[in-house]
């Protein structure tokens, strides 16, 4: 069958199993507008920034696990999608984005809107390719699901001239694609494994860290066995919560730099660390000299260059997470030598002594709401339930720290870029995906203004989404630093001039709620979530001073934790076993 | 320390740029850098000399190879391995400097390509420390430019890099 670029663009997305993809139209891309308006199969969603499309595209694959697809024109188009693009590359999400070009003819003359999306987007896709043939198209389109869905996932971008959309060639959409230059190790080796699991055996004082890779891999069951099998106690990174359930005794909370006080006491004082699908990154590691001083390390990751790369490890594994426990385990099960029992009695005093410090403590009065009571009530009201998005910033921190996630993909928030704007088009994302479902998106005052517009994009589409705004009437992060290290100089950290957020919920057709007493907050909630085909915004006046503990701060290691006025004081003068 | 590493790099619009993009995006650096397609016309032989510990490189091998471009690689520091690089330059060449420095540039085995009758231009292959030394034993001949083509390199032995 012969067809145009535009459609051979349409028709690929549907062989390809693509049900919406994000886009805002332009010149570069009529061609391809006009294919979508003659079809039904891929269901266009119509943002209102490009931003906003890509951080759909990436709620949508984070809660789905399937990759997301993003349409947007060029120049502008492009550049405006560079931010969701990078958010979608430090947190390896599945993506696809397709710009626009200028005609072949005119690429290099500074036509029309016309950029080098290539070379702007280049330092952050897994991969890129410019369209130079319509007969290169519809495999183009191939490589680039299959680049971006397999081995370590991100973004990949596509660009398209106009004119390529206008030819014409023999269409036929290839079922499956090998490259030469690009095959990732799924298997572990397994020597390596042996080792590994020798090593864990023969742990005294073991821990098991985890990060968004096991979610990518879908390998959660697996790791929720292995722990269980072992009994060991159980770290998940900001990107891995949900990998196993926070509500297991196992589980020591978060670690790094707003972990909890256990899970990061642990890691210090840990011999033999299990690191699965995780990067060491700096927020997680505090500072490298103090990183785990007694550990031996083991580090599984299907990404080569992860290993080793911050923190030298004893047994690398390269391997897809799901496949290389899944050996892990059957190497356990077979085992004769068990875990010493006596060594993990006392190790697991140890961390319930740490744990009997209640680092997360907070008070709440009847003045002033505090934020963490917010995320702990919804978190109660929905049992745990709710996919939750979040912005950058404390209420971040507090979404982390008091929504328990037992479930993978029930948290979507920016790790790696820590990009603001990120909470509600990711919420957008995650509600088509699951329109039954309820999506929560916890912001700041600050955050939400960043792609307040796509309100809009929740009215057209009727996406019920509940925002709840801890509004402190501060860049919380950034004040809290000031506080902290810059002798409370608020330097710019106020946000001033705030809109009535009731209001403008309202005048984009939505549901606004103004909670200003600790008393109401409950109430509000049951309220909002009443609301079943609505879009609720929820304006939460919190307590300004309140700040994010524990904290570890910059160039301080696991062990030296500031905690905050409300955790309980224990002596721990049992000693190690 | 110097590590030499070759590529297999996809013939591609814009896979040079990736390569070179890794290195300054990552603070890695690049002391030489040379490039042409092969045989087969789909694929393009890098040569790259860098500089830094064992960690580093092994990190740089891992980034390159991530690069969905590069199709194989091969570090060439790490075995016994040829390395040639070729230098063009022209010099000064009257009064008494004339004869001193074709007596030189015989002693390296180079060339003169090309002659004026004030200048001598000088082709002369080699490893660079040759290179350097040839540079070196010109000393006070005034130079007028020096043209390098940066390492190439290939593993001694019967085993290749290839796909
Ligand atoms: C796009 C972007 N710009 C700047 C920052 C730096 N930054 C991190 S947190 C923060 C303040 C966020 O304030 P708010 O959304 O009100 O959340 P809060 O910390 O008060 O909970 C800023 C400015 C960022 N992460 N992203």
């Amino acid at each position: 069958m012969v067809l145009t670029g535009a459609e051979i663009f349409t028709k690929s997305l549907k062989d390809e199993g693509v049900e919406f993809i994000f886009g805002y139209p332009g010149g570069a891309v009529l061609h391809i507008y006009d294919a979508l308006f003659k079809q039904e199969k891929v269901k266009h969603i119509l943002v209102r920034h490009e931003q906003g499309a890509t951080h759909a595209a990436d709620g949508y694959a984070r809660a789905t696990g399937k990759t997301g697809v993003v349409l947007v024109t060029s120049g502008p188009g492009a550049t405006n999608a560079v931010t969701g693009i990078a958010t979608a590359y430090m947190d390896s999400i599945p993506m696809v984005v397709f710009t626009g070009q200028v005609a072949s003819e005119l690429i290099g003359d500074d036509a029309f809107q016309e950029v080098d999306a290539v070379g702007i987007t280049r330092p952050c896709v897994k991969h890129n390719f410019l369209v130079k043939d319509v007969r290169d198209l519809a495999t183009t389109i191939k490589k680039a699901f299959y680049i971006a869905s397999t081995g370590r996932p991100g973004p990949v971008v596509i660009d398209i001239p106009k004119d390529i959309t206008a030819e014409r060639c023999e269409y036929s959409y290839p079922k499956a694609i090998t490259m030469r230059s690009y095959a990732p190790t799924v298997k572990g080796h397994p020597g390596q494994i042996k080792r590994a699991v020798d090593l864990l055996l023969n742990a005294r004082r073991p821990m098991i860290y985890t990060g968004g890779g096991v979610i990518a891999a879908n390998g959660n069951k697996e790791l929720t066995r292995l722990v269980q099998m072992l009994g060991y106690p159980c770290t998940n990174t900001l990107m891995g919560l949900g990998a196993y359930p926070a509500t297991d005794p196992l589980f020591v909370g978060m670690l790094g730099m707003h972990g909890t006080y256990e899970a990061n006491m642990a890691m210090h004082e840990c011999d033999v660390l299990l690191t699965v699908g995780a990067r060491f990154d700096d927020r997680v590691t505090g500072d490298l000299n103090k990183f785990c001083p007694q550990a031996r390390i083991i580090h599984i990751d299907i990404d080569p260059a992860s290993i080793s790369k911050n923190v030298p490890v004893e047994i690398p594994i390269v391997g897809s997470v799901e496949t290389v426990l899944t050996e892990m385990l059957k190497m356990l099960e077979a085992s004769k030598k068990k875990p010493d029992a006596d060594a993990l009695k006392n190790w697991w005093h140890r961390i319930d002594d740490w744990r009997a410090m209640e680092c997360l403590n907070y008070e709440q009065n009847d003045v002033l709401i505090k934020p963490q009571y917010v995320v702990e009530t919804l978190y109660k009201i929905t049992d745990g339930d709710a996919i939750v998005t979040s912005d950058v910033g404390q209420h971040q921190m507090w979404a982390a720290q008091f929504y328990k996630f037992n479930k993978p993909r029930r948290w979507i928030s920016s790790g790696g870029l820590g990009t603001m704007g990120f909470g509600m088009p990711a919420a957008m994302g995650a509600q088509l995906a699951y329109p039954d479902s309820l999506v929560a998106c916890i912001t700041g005052e600050a955050s939400i203004q960043m792609c307040i517009q796509e309100l809009s994009t929740c009215k057209q589409y009727g996406l019920p989404i509940k925002v709840l705004v801890l509004n402190n009437r501060y860049m919380g992060m950034v004040r809290q630093w000031q506080e902290f290290f810059y002798d409370r100089r608020y330097s710019h950290s106020y946000m001033d001039a705030l809109p009535d957020f009731v209001k403008l919920a309202e005048s984009y057709g939505h549901i606004g709620m103004l909670i200003e007493k600790p008393g109401d907050v409950e109430g509000a909630i049951k309220e909002a979530l009443k609301q079943k085909d609505r879009m609720v915004f929820m304006d939460f006046i919190t307590d300004q001073k309140e700040n994010v503990f524990p904290m570890i701060e910059g160039g301080k290691g696991h062990h030296e934790m500031r905690l905050g006025p409300c955790s309980a004081v224990v002596p721990t003068d049992r000693e190690l076993a | 320390m110097r590590h030499i590493i070759s590529i297999l790099l996809e013939n591609e619009a814009g896979a040079l740029s990736r390569v070179a993009g890794l290195f300054s995006a990552r603070g890695y650096n690049i002391e030489s850098l040379s490039v042409a397609p092969t045989e087969d016309e789909t694929l393009s032989r890098l040569t790259l000399v860098t500089r830094g510990s064992d960690e580093i490189v092994e990190q740089i091998t891992k980034q390159l190879n991530k690069l969905v471009d590069v199709v194989r690689l091969q570090e060439l520091t790490e075995g016994p391995h040829i390395e040639r690089e070729m230098m063009l330059i022209k010099i000064k060449a009257s009064g008494k400097d004339r004869e001193e420095s074709k007596r030189i540039v015989d002693i390296f085995r180079g060339h003169i390509i090309d002659v004026t009758e004030t200048t001598y231009t000088i082709e002369l292959t080699g490893n660079c420390n040759k290179l350097n030394a040839f540079l070196q034993a010109l000393g006070s001949v005034d130079i007028i430019e020096v043209v390098r083509s940066g390492v190439s390199g290939i593993a001694r032995g019967d085993k290749g890099l290839r796909v």
